[in-house]
């Protein structure tokens, strides 16, 4: 496969191990004392673990493994508010694949389906207008989620729907966005980070200058990545590198897809259709400033909480996690997922208790099911 | 009359009429009795067991490329006799019809049974026929149980599985569960994937012949090769670690795999033959599963290796470990 | 929401709707190329690769910065091949009696 086999070869890792390893060595990291590097996407979280990565560097590297998975950081509320449109008689509710697990206060989506609701998985917000140009006498409803990458494919289908005159089809506007998340990480007390793998598909939207105040404001290196394994060990060395330099700076691994301005087109067309919330609810890090955004007055037979007359506060919403859970200690990296007492005791994938273990891109859902101990440590 | 309705699961007259126009004619058993009565050679050789195997066929959409829910009812169960040595013989096959379900769809389904039952070499000596009102079905399901004849000294078992054992497979992974992911109208893909829907006796039968010290083997169907591993480790007490390299994968399974997020050690199979072999037989028994076209793209995978009770661990290509878990629900599209 | 991977765009679905086939290892789909089309004619998308997002073409990979990318990270494979092969006579050296 193009494009993505190359990114793959095994001789090239070995050489960027090794690579990784010597400026290790002149950073002079111990295992006791290691160099920790967030992470923020979760599809770079995916990435590590399919690969085995965290197991291949040396232990005087640590991934932090950060809040970047929309789906886990999903407030209940909103997902109760999702199954409540698509429990109304009428409805068909269109949504992604993973956000059908993620449990509501009373069910998931998925279980509204097994109840009798008519969800119905898409690939794409275009999928759920083909539905409703398909079905004009039913509401279609889209499960709209994600970060910058997927903002444009929901905005596109709004006006697309528009362009054709669709009456029966709405979105449940759930975006969110990158940088207001990594503030307020940086802002809280007792983040212990050397450095940043930037999103590269987030930054294939709004290019890499959204992240110049993690270097110039917190003197952290950022190196935007692509998502192949030697994208992702190769933006790693790259932080090293200005670690070992003492630089701080923004760079881009991942000029092949992520232009430094980001694409025009695609902001351009969001600028028309949203317009920033005051704040929305992370679950786990809790209310973030002007960290969502929702659909514009202009766009309003298109926006289902207009809709459907949904009142949602945004002081609302469980970030209550269950009791004993340290999730948001797990979520800024200042704690491992088996560090938390929940973690695979009541906490599994299978019975979720918090975030992070939701989707399998969270990052206690990503150790407890791919990761592998050393040897000697706890199974 | 187009359509089934409820009379035909009467018991009556309309019921007679379809049993014969639609089964009987296809699947001709022997006598009409509430029972096949059968015999086969070597059934009371000292040692020789009978294998008894039972599977439900809910498949959606009912007919795709590769196959159909008939041709998945024969092969699939006529497989889970095969795994156990036994040369399958003798198929019931019951149909559970929705009203409404338009007959000439089920006289297609019945012909592909026949033509798979011929291509297994079994026979379908027994059925029944029951209709549920409409919107209680989805179309048809059909269950299908199966007898087959273990011969002496024949023992396959995940107990018997031990460290230093390879694991091989016969083909290509996730080619069913892709084909019918491929087949949902709302992803609209288009591709040229189709089932791995075949039977596996015969080559069942060749590996047993060049490798007659094999411990075990098993059909990967639902949930994927990786939920054998997993429940082969955790029946016999040993840990299994495969290499991705070794993985045979079609460019369009991989391609649809990395569109949608997902794995393809977890996607269905409906043709695929998970082997558990001594060290020492295992490339007797890759040469004999090669020389048979429905093993083409046989591959060594792994091995049985000392480890934690229950483990399942793959590794990638260039050397990292992850493990592999059992499924939790179902495999879901990705959008992270 | 990360999950994007490349596709070559190889024919025209519905011109109007800005829809291009795209093929992923024999895989096709419709995709919507608004985000890359660039006040050019449809057509002249035919053949180009693109990352691929929920139903969108979302950036047109650029090939030279791949093969940079890519000459970069093989030149330190070979670096370290070198290496490797290097301690592999050394210590072949080493062992002979």
């Amino acid at each position: 496969m193009r494009y993505v086999t190359e990114f793959r070869d095994p001789q090239a890792v070995r050489g960027v191990l090794a690579a990784i390893e010597r400026v290790l060595g002149e950073i002079g990291a111990r295992a006791e004392d290691p160099v920790r590097i967030m992470e923020i996407c979760g599809g770079h979280t995916h990435t590590i673990f399919r690969y085995g990565l965290d197991r291949l560097v040396p232990e005087t590297l640590e991934f932090i493994h950060g809040p970047g998975c929309p789906v886990c950081v999903l407030p209940m509320e909103r997902v109760d508010i999702a199954v409540a449109i698509a429990e109304r008689p009428g409805v068909v509710f269109t949504t992604f694949g993973d956000a059908m697990r993620v449990p509501g206060t009373r069910k998931s989506l998925l279980q509204a389906k097994t109840e009798g609701a008519d969800v119905r998985m898409v690939y794409s917000p275009l999928d759920a207008v083909e539905i409703a140009r398909r079905n004009p006498d039913r509401e279609v409803v889209f499960f709209a989620l994600g970060f910058e990458t997927t903002t444009p494919a929901t905005a596109l289908s709004i006006l697309q729907a528009e362009a054709e005159g669709l009456r029966n089809f709405s979105v449940f506007c759930n975006h969110i966005t990158v940088p207001p998340a990594i503030k307020a990480l940086l802002a809280s007390a007792e983040i212990d980070l050397d450095g940043f793998i930037g999103p590269g598909h987030v930054s294939m939207v709004i290019g890499t200058r959204p992240y110049e105040f993690i270097a110039d404001e917190h003197g952290k290196p950022v190196v935007v990545a692509g998502f192949e394994p030697l994208d992702l060990l190769q933006s790693m060395w790259m932080v090293l590198l200005q670690i070992r330099d003492g630089r701080a700076e923004v760079e881009n691994q991942y000029q092949r897809v992520a232009p430094r301005d980001g694409n025009p087109a695609a902001l351009a067309v969001c600028a028309r259709v949203y317009e920033p919330r005051p704040s929305f609810q992370w679950r786990g890090l809790g209310e973030i400033e002007a960290s969502g955004i929702r659909i514009r007055e202009a766009f309003a037979t298109f926006d289902a909480e207009r809709r459907f007359g949904i009142e949602s506060s945004p002081h609302a919403g469980s970030t209550r996690e269950p009791t004993g859970s340290r999730c948001d200690e797990v979520l800024v990296g200042r704690i491992k997922p088996p560090q938390c007492p929940l973690f695979g005791k009541g906490c599994t994938p299978e019975t979720p208790q918090g975030a992070l273990m939701v989707s399998s891109e969270g990052a206690c859902a990503a150790y407890h099911s791919y990761s592998v101990p050393r040897q000697g440590q706890a199974a | 009359m187009t359509l089934i309705t409820l009379a035909h699961g009467g018991g009556g007259k309309a019921m007679r009429d379809l049993i014969r126009d639609v089964f009987v004619s296809r699947f001709k058993p022997e006598s009409m009795e509430d029972q096949a009565r059968l015999s086969a050679p070597g059934m009371l050789a000292p040692g020789a067991r009978i294998a008894f195997t039972t599977d439900a066929y809910v498949v959606s959409p009912l007919e795709f490329p590769g196959g159909d829910i008939g041709r998945l009812a024969v092969f699939g169960t006529v497989n889970d006799l095969a795994v156990g040595g036994a040369e399958p013989l003798w198929l019931s096959a019951a149909f559970i019809l929705e009203e409404g379900f338009p007959i000439e769809r089920l006289r297609r389904i019945a012909d592909s049974m026949a033509a798979a039952a011929l291509e297994a070499g079994v026979r379908i000596v027994t059925g029944d026929t029951k209709v549920v009102e409409r919107g209680k079905g989805d179309g048809v399901f059909i269950s299908t149980s199966g007898v087959g004849l273990i011969p002496p000294g024949c023992d396959l078992a995940a107990a018997h599985v031990r460290v230093g054992d390879a694991v091989l497979i016969n083909g290509t992974l996730g080619d069913h569960g892709a084909t019918i992911m491929a087949t949902r109208a709302e992803l609209a893909l288009d591709t040229a994937i189709q089932s791995d829907s075949r039977p596996l006796h015969r080559l069942m039968q060749a590996v047993l012949a060049a490798a007659p010290g094999v411990h075990a083997a098993r059909d990967a169907t639902r949930g994927g090769l990786a939920t054998v591993l997993n429940e082969i480790a955790e029946a016999s007490g040993t840990a299994i670690q495969i290499d991705e390299e070794k993985l045979p994968l079609r460019p369009e399974v991989r391609g649809l795999t990395e569109i949608l997020g997902l794995d393809p050690l977890y996607l269905a199979n409906e043709g695929l033959l998970a082997l558990f072999v001594p060290a020492a037989e295992a490339d007797a028994a890759l040469a004999a599963l090669r020389a048979d076209p429905a093993g083409a793209d046989a591959a060594i995978i792994g091995h049985v290796v000392d480890g934690p009770a229950g483990r399942v661990v793959l590794r990638t290509a260039f050397g990292g470990l992850r493990r592999l878990e059992l499924l939790v629900g179902e495999q879901l599209p990705r959008i992270c | 929401m990360c999950l994007g991977i490349p596709g070559r765009i190889v024919d025209i679905a519905d011109a109007g709707r800005l829809l291009m086939i795209v093929e992923i290892s024999g895989v096709r789909r419709a995709v919507n190329v608004a985000c890359i089309l660039d006040d050019q004619p449809i057509e002249r998308l035919l053949g180009s690769w693109t990352l691929v997002h929920a139903g969108f073409a979302m950036s047109r990979i650029d090939d030279d910065e791949a093969q940079a990318t890519l000459a970069l990270l093989q030149e330190l494979g070979e670096t370290q091949a070198t290496l490797d092969a290097m301690h592999e006579s050394e210590r072949a050296l080493g062992e002979r009696p």
